[in-house]
């Protein structure tokens, strides 16, 4: 045999493959089955909805929001809603900022369990997936009573929320509420004390605390590595801030923080019984009236045409921070629509996460941070042919000049 | 339905994501779970194109998966078909006028299944595969 060099050799994966059921291209440097390094392109699924949002008018762009991600569309609707409504100085009423909580804390409930039967079936633990599934349909027979839909819900509108909840409905969510919060201990054994899942998840894919915020990573990835952050916490919106919200870190469950797969798979078990709590309590103290500040669309409309400004919404996912801002100019659609989601931020931990791991757990690694790329991509133009890297050094300096330029 | 006697395997689904918004990839991974559980007729989702019989495409295609599309459709043995799920593969749905679309799918690949929905409940997905089944059937030479 030749006396080649045999490593590093390459491994791509993507975009179209079994682990992940949205398309992402991974091109890992391999030295043996260690993981040396890590590049990943994203953009596969890049739609242009920021641009033809700028067509449209914002009830319109409603629509599109929801389906930004077919998981989070509240978290993006009432991200971007919350926005408009800044912009247009509409004032929400004090019950459809409650019924906006609870179908949020909602889709939080369905994300997680979602993602714990995921992260079950990428360690090759299908029949975890299957009964986490089946315990998620209760949730999921819920959000269709209280909205009309099992997915891309169109429940939050500008200037409040398109349905009530009736007292009727109670008793389905509270029949709900309880069947889980008597199943979490349950799936927290079942999770937690498994030996399987804790051979595969302790210290594999670990991302630490001084990591996780040079990154900018945001939701529970960020809080399994030890960092407090919540914006249901820190700048409270809708009803949390009447409600008493404290982040989720792993070290109160389990007496310490070590920024692994598992920690990741605590604070996200956890978290569901927490927007159990947190939903009954929003059924309790919602205070009766109107439920959106102008019920005539066309009147909306009118509203939204003439505001002027900028603002931005915050609302925290179930996967993290997510993030519009809007330019209104008096006119139909709006100026200007970015939208930064929650997995944004989480994708680039994924390079210190995999550094060092095995193939075998690249997919409960790359699931780990709940990654939605539906959410994230973006497109790239290619010039000419040419290829130029930005650092953050480089963006820092773009950015500090287009803030100048603007000030003159 | 009942199947013929030219019935003579499972029905096989490869899902492939041409740029949806993940909320058919949801209804879809929901349909094979328990509740609806079709896998007691043999219907599951493989992890490669060429152990398929149907191919489950959602999305409207965006211009970087055309050609993937292409290729893994060219990687399905025959007799293959193919299903649209979700209203954005069908006609673009609420992406009609977006930059970055080659869709709809059958402008690309040939479709023989139609499910329409934003999403579509997992119950009409059982349907789409069901007549797709059936169809599978006729290609083959059943009477069905």
């Amino acid at each position: 045999m030749s006396e080649e060099k045999k490593s590093p050799y390459i491994i791509p994966i993507g975009p179209t493959h079994p682990a992940l059921k949205e398309p992402v291209m991974f091109t890992f440097r391999m030295d043996g089955e260690v993981i040396r390094d890590v590049d990943f392109a994203p953009g596969q699924t890049h739609r242009g909805i920021e641009w033809m949002g700028m067509r449209r008018n914002p009830v319109q762009i409603v629509h599109l929001t929801d389906r930004i991600c077919g998981i989070c569309g509240v978290s993006h609707t009432l991200a971007f809603s919350r926005a408009v409504e800044q912009v247009a100085g509409i004032e929400v009423p004090e019950r459809a900022d409650y019924i906006r909580t609870i179908i949020a804390e909602f889709e939080r409930i369905q994300s997680h369990l979602l993602w714990a039967g995921v992260a079950a079936h990428e360690l090759g633990f299908d029949s975890l997936l299957h009964l986490t599934w089946r315990v998620r349909e209760q949730s999921m027979d819920v959000i269709e009573n209280l909205t009309g839909n099992r997915v891309n819900y169109a429940l939050v509108q500008v200037g409040g929320v398109r349905r009530d909840i009736v007292p009727e409905q109670h008793r389905i969510i509270e029949d709900c509420l309880s069947t889980y919060e008597g199943l979490l201990g349950k799936l927290l054994d079942l999770f937690l004390h498994d030996k399987t899942i804790a051979m595969r998840c302790r210290n594999v894919g670990l991302l630490s605390k001084d990591d996780a915020l040079k990154l900018c990573t945001v939701g529970p990835t960020a809080r399994a590595s030890g960092v407090n952050v919540d914006l249901r916490q820190d700048y409270p919106y809708c009803a949390y801030g009447d409600l008493d919200v404290r982040a989720i870190l792993p070290d109160q469950h389990l007496g310490e923080t070590r920024g692994d797969v598992y920690d990741r798979i605590v604070v996200r078990l956890l978290e569901v019984g927490q927007s159990c709590g947190i939903v009954r309590q929003c059924l309790s103290e919602m205070p009766s009236g109107e439920i959106t500040a102008e019920p005539k669309l066309a009147k909306l409309l009118a509203i939204c045409k003439k505001a002027r400004g900028e603002a931005i919404g915050r609302v925290e996912a179930p996967r993290g921070e997510c993030f519009h801002y809007v330019v209104m100019e008096g006119k139909e659609a709006p100026t200007a629509w970015k939208v930064k989601a929650s997995s944004y931020s989480n994708l680039m931990s994924w390079i210190p996460m995999l550094r060092g791991e095995q193939i075998a757990d690249i997919p409960i690694v790359v699931a780990s941070i709940d990654p939605c790329l539906s959410c994230t991509d973006r497109v790239a133009v290619v010039r000419s042919g040419s290829r130029s890297i930005l650092t953050k050094d480089d963006l820092h300096r773009l950015s500090v000049e287009k803030t100048r330029r603007l000030q003159q | 339905m009942k199947p013929t006697p030219s019935f003579n395997r499972s029905l096989w689904a490869f899902h492939f994501n041409s740029g949806s918004c993940n909320g058919c990839e949801i209804e879809i991974v929901a349909a094979i779970t328990p509740r609806y559980d079709p896998e007691r007729f043999g219907i599951k989702l493989v992890g490669s194109p060429r152990h398929a019989d149907v191919m489950v495409v959602t999305g409207p295609v965006v211009k970087k998966m055309k050609d993937r599309l292409i290729r893994v459709y060219d990687q399905i043995p025959d007799p293959k078909l193919v299903m649209c799920v979700g209203t954005c593969g069908i006609s673009g749905g609420v992406f009609y006028d977006s930059y970055n679309l080659e869709g709809p799918v059958d402008e690309v690949i040939p479709v023989d299944v139609y499910v329409p929905g934003c999403p579509p409940r997992p119950e009409a997905i059982i349907h789409g595969v069901v007549t797709a089944l059936a169809k599978l059937e006729r290609l083959e030479g059943g009477s069905a």
